[in-house]
Parts: C-alpha cells; structure tokens; sequence
C-alpha cells in the first residue's frame, strides 16, 4: 500500500513547468495542497464526480500541457461514465490518478465498491483506456512519472493507498473564483 | 438541414460561430439533432457525446479555465442530473451556458416526462441559473445570443429553454 501523502509530495517537489494539476474533491485536494501553495494546481472542494470531466475540458483546450488529476475512489465512482466519455474523446495529455484507498476516509471509512467486487483499472479498460494499471506501493513511482509526461494519454493509473485519514491541508482560498483564476493567471488561452 | 427551409438551430450555429463557442457536450435529443450535425461538421468545434448530462457542466468548466468557450445541450429530463453539478460554475464564477429542449409541457405523449419537464426552470433557478426562454422559432437567435452574453459577460450561468411548442411534439404510435 502506497502511503498516499509523501507519495504525491513527491511527485509535486519534482514537477515540471509543463504540469498543470488538479483534485477532487476531499483528501485529494488536502494532499495536493500539502505539497505547497502553487498557483498551477486547482483543487475542487465540492461538487463530487466532476473532478474527471473537468480536467478533460481542461486537456482539450490546453494540449501543449500535461494535466495530471488526483482523485479519490469515492469520487471516480460517483461518475464512472465520464470515464468512457475520456476514453471516446482522447486526449493525449490527461493523466488520471485515483488514489484508491477504498473508503469515504472523511466521513467516517466507509467502505467504497473498490473495497468489494469493483477494481477501477478494469473497469477503466473496459470503458476504453488501454493505458490503465494498478500500482502498491512507492517503488511504481518511476512509473507513473513516465505515464504522466512521456505517454500517450489518456491514462488512468489505480493507486492503492493507506485509508488513514491524514492531516487537512487547506488551499489558498475557500473561494472558488479566487482558486480558479490563480489556477488560470498560469494558463494561456 | 432541411432543403430551403429555414431552420432556428441555424441561428444557434450562428451565435456559436460568432462569440467563437468551440466546445459542444451534449447527451442527444431529437430537438438537437440538426444543431449537433452543424457542429460535427464544423472542424473548429469539438462535439464531446455525454453519458451524463452533469459531466458537461464539468466539461464545460474545464475548458473556459483553459481558454475555450462551450455549450451543453441537453433535454429537460437531463436538467435534474446536473443539480449539484451547477455548484461549480457558480462558486467559481465560471460562465456557463446550456440549451435544454423542453419535454412534458406542450401536447406531451410520454407522461414520464412531465415531472421534470415541470421541474426544469425551477430547479435552474434554485441553482442561481438565469433562465431564458424561446417559445417563436423567430426569437431563438436573439435569445440565444442574449443567455449567451448574459453568461460570459458577467460569469454567470444562463439557461435557454427552448419550447415544445416550436420544436414539435413527438406522437407515439404503437407497433
């Protein structure tokens, strides 16, 4: 099992200038902003199931950059048919990462369908995205790297993960037109 | 489209091209279709088929954070699926615009969709979406124009219901 937060630190310490991110709603967006404020990352705290079509707009209207989306599986669940919409519309630059940790952690670990008879790669492969795998533990890292900068998206990579609930690390703002026009002050159109 | 008649999804193609709307989700309805055609054969226009209509609130407010500029298109039936969808354009000031064609209000065949087709403005409006409405097919392209202009001059979400009486009820005939 991966633990999640040094896990996604990681991947923002050594971002590259080309990488925009975003999170779904919940212990994503906390991990993402653990890895410090930064103007290139959008982080949802509601709307549940919109993470993943909001970051395909995202990477058709921006293609010259890499979009790299950390979810949740409670998230994903919520809106499993925008993944075939993913997949019947690709786009090269769209990585999905859910961080699978198989229960609603915030409210109370409940578990998720992935903690029963559900696995979110199949279920990605069979919608449409070949390049979808699952990874355990730290030593993927490398991995996921190359998926999310080099390969041919669109990617859905299964990150199973600890369900501990960890620290909340709050955005620069609750306010959702103050997050996005940061996110979009690093965005050409 | 339909030989020399005039047809208002024309004018709607038109608002598009004009304010350069290059992004068009849509989970189909009839009353959509020529629209839908226009856009599919236009290079300059993305035409993103939903499995839902709420992941083209999403869609929607993705694209304009990267730049560009769309349209959901959807029948009332699919207004109650974007409910808690339309808290994202609203707390992110994002615009967002959306076409519904109206079912279960004018000579409606299929009961079932009565509830939602009563449902519909109300339920916009309960999620702060201004709501416009095209009942003359002479009136659609102005209409369009102005919900279009309403939400991206001021980043706000503006709805277009486009009537039953203009686009046509459907009669069922059984077998």
């Amino acid at each position: 099992m991966i633990e999640r937060r040094p896990f996604v630190q990681k991947i923002l310490k050594n971002r590259q200038s080309n990488l925009r991110v975003v999170s779904g709603l919940g212990t994503s967006t906390w991990d993402l902003m653990s890895g410090g404020d930064d103007k290139a990352n959008f982080g949802f705290i509601g709307a549940m199931g919109q993470a993943i079509p909001f970051a395909l707009g995202l990477a058709m209207a921006q293609p010259d950059l890499r979009i790299l989306l950390f979810t949740g599986d409670g998230d994903t669940l919520m809106s499993l048919g925008s993944i075939a919409t993913v997949a019947n519309h690709p786009v090269t630059n769209l990585t999905i990462v859910v961080m699978d940790n198989e229960s609603y952690v915030e409210t109370g670990s409940q578990p998720t369908a992935t903690a029963g008879k559900t696995d979110l790669e199949i279920v990605a492969k069979g919608s449409g995205i070949s390049n979808s795998y699952t990874i355990k533990n730290e030593k993927d890292y490398d991995r996921l790297i190359k998926t999310i900068y080099e390969e041919e998206g669109p990617s859905l990579v299964v990150a199973k993960c600890q369900a501990k609930a960890t620290p909340l690390v709050f955005p620069h703002s609750f306010d959702g037109s103050v997050s996005i026009n940061r996110f979009m002050s690093t965005l050409k159109s | 489209m339909e030989g020399a008649i005039k047809d208002w999804r024309n004018d709607i193609y038109k608002v598009f091209k004009e304010l350069e709307i290059t992004m068009v989700s849509h989970v189909p309805d009839a009353g959509h279709t020529p629209l839908i055609n226009l856009c599919e054969k236009d290079n300059e226009i993305d035409v993103v088929t939903l499995t839902t209509e709420q992941d083209g609130v999403g869609l929607s407010c993705g694209a304009f954070a990267g730049g560009r500029k769309s349209a959901l298109l959807m029948q009332s039936s699919g207004v109650g699926n974007c409910i808690n969808a339309l808290a994202l354009p609203n707390i992110c000031r994002i615009p967002f615009l959306t076409l519904v064609s109206m079912r279960g209000e004018w000579g409606e065949f299929v009961p079932w969709q009565v509830p939602m087709g009563l449902g519909t403005p109300k339920v916009l409006e309960a999620m702060d979406v201004k709501v416009f409405r095209a009942d003359y097919k002479e009136e659609v392209g102005s209409t369009v124009d102005a919900a279009a202009r309403f939400a991206f001059n001021t980043n706000r979400s503006a709805a277009v219901l486009l009537s039953q009486k203009m686009i046509g009820a459907k009669q069922f005939k059984n077998g």
